[in-house]
């Protein structure tokens, strides 16, 4: 484009009315005020902290955290150092976020297919749902939601279902699998299984694109894996005497139920407060996603004999998921930064021990940074797997 | 165009950090300093001669103290028209009534146990008087500057008594409340991995949260300082029902604190402590104060600042201490109309006694 402008209009005006100069001499200017201004900030910072003599370090680190915290995915004591305890944070908030994704978007695809159902109560009942869960403030469900926790009876008086499962106001206390001696060699057939899964994934592709007919190989490989598991599940048994696992009730002791699961109240309410509250918005986009399939698409399908459900699941839905894949991203990254309420209901997120960390260290600008990069990571994390996913099932045009 | 933009640019940029990189302040940011940063605390250039904090209370005319943000009955509580009282509010009162002769010249903070010191931290109050307990991990990493204990405490531990507890060792496997951003909560763990129980924590960053949720029965014990059981036992659905370990689990001396690095304004503070309990020995009250004024007593006539100018070292009046008593009154004063024989706490002063009682508390001479 420079190129294009003769040689003789450059000499003949000055530099300061030269377009092209200004373009550059604003920006840089510009450029200059930010660095600047954050150079200053930064200074005024430092200083501040210096003065108080609270220079920011990481070496904190590496000393005992000496905080309990009240559950661990990984075993934890407070003998181990902040920067495990902060692991164990990051984790907790992975575990309900992925928990948390899962269900919302089950619940969000029901949500938007009864929208869109012809039966009056169901498209009624679900408007309903939508209209009052997303009216009020996600942080007020999650104390609802925990405060109904309260409403169970005492440990001790815990309603009992069949023995296995146990409510109270601290949790739901489940009986649970727990492996034996011969957990291990059931081990090798879960893996053989595995192996087995991805080869029958495989074979079934190939078979497809030779016949080229579409269809989906996942299933096949589902079911090929639980049922080679399943096999060698009853093997193991039989050959070691010994089942892989047993099922453990829980029983009441003096203060709480030993053996078995127990699912606390605070991530119960966590977790039902989030998928509530995500699935909504997931209903509205499968709703959308579903109605810009354009009209015709779903009178060809009838017109060729599918029933309704199989317009749905073969033409309409599969179509949908392409305008649906973007917006859902963003509602998976609200599901993963809205986790950080937790702290309002002793839920021991990522964002609750960072602020435990900064409150006993007093490093407040290290423990800050630390947190921003792990949901900034979380978050790229989550939109590059969705971003992949997109382009795997974008139309390629021809 | 567009692509021909990006290295000069880059170029500037680089240049910009490079400069500002090296040893002497960089001449395009050094103008822009007044503009972008007209806090107080400014002027990155010169970090010696800022304004003290003193200086910008006195300019403010009030003082800005952080206070707790949940009802602590007896330490700091606020009532239906928004008025603050008890024995942490009298101490803002105190530093209030020594600055400018009059207690109600204090803005509250209220604060949580996990925002508390991040406000002292970043200035946004002057003085954190909020049952705090002093530790050298605070007084180091965290960056404050404790003036003298007001309340000597220790950790203690509430449980139901159709329990069955009658000490910490029956609490094998029990599930314990507890609050977040606290020196209990740290005692907790330390205490339990000591004796070798385990314990299941439930750990609320709110102090009404925790005791709500052990009022509810979602745990077995709740521990905080024994002063905070003591007020929060008040608090609860059904008081009778409670007992109080005779356990104690740590010290913790409770009292203001400030931020590090200004040690003309910890010294204000330290004195106006001080005052209190050095009015308490000389029997000085708000009552018989102006009896006192007429004293011919030297060292008394120079507590009271009527000769001599005591106050001036540590940048207050010389008759701070008389104003202290004037409004607020001596410690003895401060204790028994918060937590005293006439309150619903009627807690013993037990360490929290002059030293010439058996108690703790002991003021340097003023002089």
């Amino acid at each position: 484009m420079a190129s294009s402008i003769p040689r003789t209009s450059r000499s003949s005006i000055p530099f300061y009315r030269d377009t092209r100069v200004i373009a550059v001499l604003v920006q840089v200017i510009f450029a200059v005020a930010v660095v600047a201004g954050c150079w200053v900030l930064y200074q005024n910072m430092i200083a501040g902290l210096t003065r108080a003599n609270l220079l920011p370090t990481f070496s904190f680190l590496n000393v005992p955290a000496s905080f309990p915290i009240a559950e661990s995915v990984i075993p934890y004591d407070p003998s181990m150092t902040y920067s495990q305890a902060f692991v164990v944070g990051l984790l907790n908030t992975a575990r309900v976020a992925i928990i948390g994704i899962v269900l919302a978007t089950i619940l969000g695809v029901i949500l938007g297919i009864f929208r869109l159902s012809s039966n009056w109560l169901l498209s009624n009942v679900a408007m309903a749902y939508v209209e009052i869960v997303r009216n009020v403030p996600l942080l007020l469900q999650l104390i609802f939601w925990f405060y109904l926790t309260k409403m169970f009876p005492r440990v001790q008086e815990s309603i009992n279902l069949g023995d296995a499962v146990y409510l109270h106001n601290r949790g739901v206390t489940l009986a649970w699998p727990e492996p034996t001696a011969s957990f291990s060699n059931w081990l090798w057939w879960v893996g053989g299984a595995l192996l087995a899964a991805v080869a029958i994934y495989v074979v079934r592709q190939i078979q497809f694109r030779r016949r080229d007919r579409p269809g989906v190989a996942v299933p096949y490989a589902i079911l090929g894996w639980i049922v080679i598991a399943g096999v060698g599940y009853v093997l193991t048994t039989a050959f070691s005497g010994m089942a892989p696992a047993v099922l453990v009730f829980p029983e009441l002791q003096r203060f709480n139920f030993v053996g078995g699961a127990t699912v606390t109240a605070s991530f119960a309410a966590l977790l039902i407060g989030l998928v509530i509250y995500t699935a909504v918005y997931i209903g509205e986009i499968v709703r959308s996603g579903i109605l810009a399939v354009s009209k015709g698409q779903r009178e060809a399908a009838r017109a060729l004999g599918l029933s309704q459900g199989q317009t749905l699941r073969l033409v309409i839905f599969p179509q949908a998921l392409r305008i649906m894949i973007p917006p859902m991203t963003s509602q998976y990254l609200n599901l993963t930064k809205n986790s950080s309420l937790a702290v309002a209901i002793a839920y021991p997120d990522l964002f609750y021990i960072a602020n435990t960390i900064n409150n006993q260290t007093g490093q407040a600008v290290p423990v800050i940074l630390m947190l921003m990069v792990s949901y900034l990571s979380a978050s790229l994390f989550t939109s590059l797997l969705m971003n992949w996913y997109n382009r795997n099932i974008q139309l390629v045009e021809r | 165009m567009r692509r021909s933009l990006v290295i000069p640019l880059a170029a500037a940029l680089s240049l910009i950090i490079a400069a500002c990189g090296g040893a002497p302040a960089a001449p395009t940011a050094a103008p822009e300093a007044p503009t972008t940063a007209p806090a107080p605390t400014a002027a990155p250039a010169a970090p010696a001669a800022t304004t003290g904090r003193l200086e910008t209370i006195t300019a403010r005319g009030t003082v800005i103290c952080g206070v707790n943000n949940n009802p602590l009955p007896g330490f700091a509580s606020v009532d239906a028209s928004g008025v603050y009282s008890g024995f942490d509010v009298d101490f803002c009162k105190a530093v209030a009534a020594a600055l400018f002769d009059d207690p109600s010249k204090v803005e509250y903070r209220p604060l949580s146990s996990q925002d508390r010191f991040t406000a002292l931290q970043t200035g946004e109050i002057d003085v954190l008087i909020r049952n705090s307990t002093w530790t050298l991990g605070r007084d180091g990493d965290v960056g404050l500057d404790w003036s003298p204990t007001t309340f000597y405490d220790g950790q203690g531990m509430m449980v139901r008594k159709d329990s069955g507890i009658t000490s910490i060792d029956d609490m094998d496997g029990a599930t314990i409340c507890v609050q977040t951003g606290t020196t209990t909560e740290l005692n907790l763990a330390d205490v339990f991995r000591a004796k070798g129980l385990t314990f299941q924590p439930v750990v609320f960053p709110d102090g009404d949260q925790t005791r709500s949720a052990y009022d509810a029965g979602q745990c077995d014990g709740f521990t905080t300082d024994k002063s905070g059981l003591v007020s929060s036992i008040t608090l609860l659905s059904n008081p009778a029902d409670h007992q109080i370990l005779s356990d104690t689990m740590s010290k913790e001396p409770l009292g203001p604190s400030v931020l590090q690095g200004d040690p003309k304004w910890a010294d204000a503070v330290n004195w106006i402590t001080y005052a209190t309990f050095q009015a308490e020995e000389y029997g000085i009250t708000s009552a018989n104060l102006a009896e006192f004024s007429a004293s011919e007593v030297p060292e008394i006539r120079r507590f009271l600042g009527i000769e001599g100018e005591l106050g001036k070292g540590v940048g207050l009046s010389n008759d701070f201490a008389a104003r202290v008593i004037k409004h607020v009154g001596n410690y003895a004063e401060i204790y028994n109309r918060n937590l005293g024989p006439d309150t619903p706490f009627n807690l013993p002063r037990g360490l929290n006694a002059l030293y010439t009682e058996g108690g703790l508390l002991y003021s340097p001479p003023f002089r």
